[in-house]
């Protein structure tokens, strides 16, 4: 366990005192695939939404993967996520079949995609993280959870700062505070790698940057794996970046090159930085790059 | 007072408004918390076709509307599943369809049956005892059901999307919730009817869904409230000689309003 840094204006001021290292993990080691997909198609009925897909991430990596809305982003963390197959190639997840590793891989949706209005507490919701896979007539279903388990949530959410928010109504919490307790509720079960669709929408300037302080500090722990077409908010605390249009290439480093570039906007003649690339967009569109809202 | 709880029929009332109550607070909860109030809508009108095949076949009319209506459920479920954008026609289509289907048939029975308002209408009053033992048996069934997926239902409905990453098996369990809301549905026609099961399902819930912060307690003071205008539309019923179904919708209608403006009123303090 290590201390952190936390400064967020936006959050309430106690800080992310201890980022744990999860208890699964199966594949130490910097370099250890974690994610690894090759020559991956996938298609709805008759329409191409991924080809040709090949994708490595190793332990310890930030990856942002980009791309225009219908892109296939999301079909990509389904795939990752074991929810759909691929039609050609492999999808392989800690080094075996996504659904075999569940536990080991946290999922945090969008906040919007919940229910916006629903009888539950902050402390449940992260409970529910606790539900993994272990056939349909398994025990740990019925009402009630354990004091461990309940500990366990509590610790979960002072990772994210939101324990003192435990006890309120998850419908009662603003936007950025609400995609901070999914963040606890995919947390909860200890996870080597963590998925996250669209971290950013619907969620305010400041609780953007509150989340991605958060990241940071847990992207020392855990791999983490982001697709988002907020390139701006992300942009100095990723540590790789991979582009997504039907096809998709991948960058060892923050640098989107050309081909990249292209793949995103048809056409580009240079290659640049993250940085750089998004102070040119920010300097043509205003404040805000294609679809991004810093 | 004493003397009227002697009766028979009114203490199969109560029996059946308890009984009815147990469901709709379970069930109800769940329709509610899940945005299907429509899709119980359709399985209710669904459901009187069910009654008019009963009617046209001379069977008992419950365990017959039970087992046209989960089935009808199970179509609306198969169909509508991951496919949001559609399923209001769909459920559209199956509401009218099923419906239509129940008065052909009652068209089609020999001699007109006039019980058949009790079911449009409800009739708490003309509940006889052996569907008393009926609705015991649907609501063990209800509540062993919900009791053993219970964390799973929470799951699914609250996020559909994680609840399948983590395993839970969102599309049997949806099917499955369409079929509880069919029983409890059927259930309910006898109390308040067709016309009126859609408010005792969901005005209770919606009551509860304001005071509690989870989704078991939403259940249990849905179940409370559910009884509560049982009885008190019940009593209301007797006194003023008005119809029992609409007398309970009646109360619950104005428990709502009460209970919102107090709601209200207290989130301004």
């Amino acid at each position: 366990m290590k201390p952190h840094d936390h400064s967020c204006p936006s959050c309430s001021g106690h800080g992310l005192p201890f980022i744990p290292e999860p208890h699964f993990r199966p594949l130490p080691g910097t370099g250890t695939p974690v994610i690894e997909l090759r020559g991956v198609g996938f298609s709805y009925a008759e329409r191409e939404v991924l080809s040709e897909v090949d994708l490595t991430v190793t332990v310890g990596d930030f990856l942002a993967v980009i791309g225009p809305n219908g892109g296939g982003k999301t079909t990509l963390v389904k795939l990752i996520l074991g929810l759909l197959a691929p039609k050609e190639g492999t999808v392989r997840v800690l080094g075996a079949d996504p659904l075999s590793v569940r536990p080991a891989v946290g999922y945090v949706p969008q906040h919007a995609q919940v229910q916006p209005s629903f009888p539950v507490t902050v402390h449940e919701v992260v409970l529910l993280g606790l539900r993994r896979a272990g056939g349909m007539l398994s025990g740990g279903r019925w009402p009630g959870y354990r004091r461990r388990e309940k500990d366990k949530a509590m610790e979960a959410l002072r990772m994210v700062d939101m324990a003192d928010l435990a006890t309120r109504r998850f419908d009662a919490l603003s936007g950025g505070q609400k995609q901070r307790v999914l963040v606890a509720r995919a947390l909860v079960s200890d996870p080597a790698l963590l998925l996250f669709d669209e971290p950013t929408s619907n969620i305010d300037p400041q609780g953007k940057i509150c989340l991605f302080d958060l990241l940071s500090a847990l992207s020392s722990s855990i791999t983490i794996v982001m697709v988002s077409h907020d390139l701006i908010s992300a942009s100095t605390r990723i540590s790789s970046v991979a582009v997504v249009n039907r096809r998709l290439i991948q960058n060892r480093s923050r640098e989107l090159t050309p081909a990249m570039l292209e793949l995103i906007y048809g056409t580009h003649d240079a290659s640049c930085p993250l940085d750089e690339y998004i102070r040119g967009v920010s300097s043509i569109f205003g404040q805000s790059g294609p679809g991004s809202t810093p | 007072m004493s003397g009227l709880l002697g009766m028979e029929f009114m203490q199969n009332a109560l029996l059946a408004g308890l009984l009815a109550s147990l469901a709709c607070g379970i069930i109800g909860s769940l329709v509610v918390v899940n945005r299907q109030v429509f899709m119980a809508g359709g399985v209710a009108h669904t459901a009187y076709g069910g009654v008019g095949l009963a009617f046209f076949l001379g069977l008992p009319v419950l365990p017959c509307a039970v087992g046209f209506t989960v089935l009808a459920a199970l179509i609306m479920a198969l169909a509508s599943f991951g496919r949001s954008e559609r399923s209001d026609g769909i459920i559209g289509i199956m509401w009218a369809a099923g419906m239509a289907f129940g008065i052909l048939l009652m068209d089609l029975t020999p001699g007109y049956n006039v019980d058949l308002m009790s079911y449009l209408f409800g009739s708490l009053l003309a509940v006889p005892r052996s569907d008393i033992w009926f609705m015991l048996l649907l609501d063990v069934l209800i509540l062993g059901v919900v009791l053993f997926w219970y964390k799973d239902f929470l799951s699914l409905s609250f996020d559909m999307e994680f609840a399948r990453s983590t395993g839970v098996p969102v599309r049997m369990l949806y099917a499955l919730m369409q079929v509880l809301t069919a029983v409890t549905v059927v259930m309910v026609i006898q109390i308040a009817g067709l016309i009126l099961v859609i408010a005792l399902l969901t005005i209770p819930p919606m009551l509860a869904e304001l005071f509690t912060d989870s989704l078991w307690k939403t259940m249990a003071l849905a179940t409370l409230a559910s009884l509560f205008f049982c009885l008190c539309g019940l009593a209301l019923s007797y006194h003023l000689d008005l119809t029992s179904g609409a007398s309970i919708i009646a109360v619950a209608t104005a428990g709502y309003v009460l209970a919102w403006g107090f709601k209200s009123l207290r989130g301004k303090a």
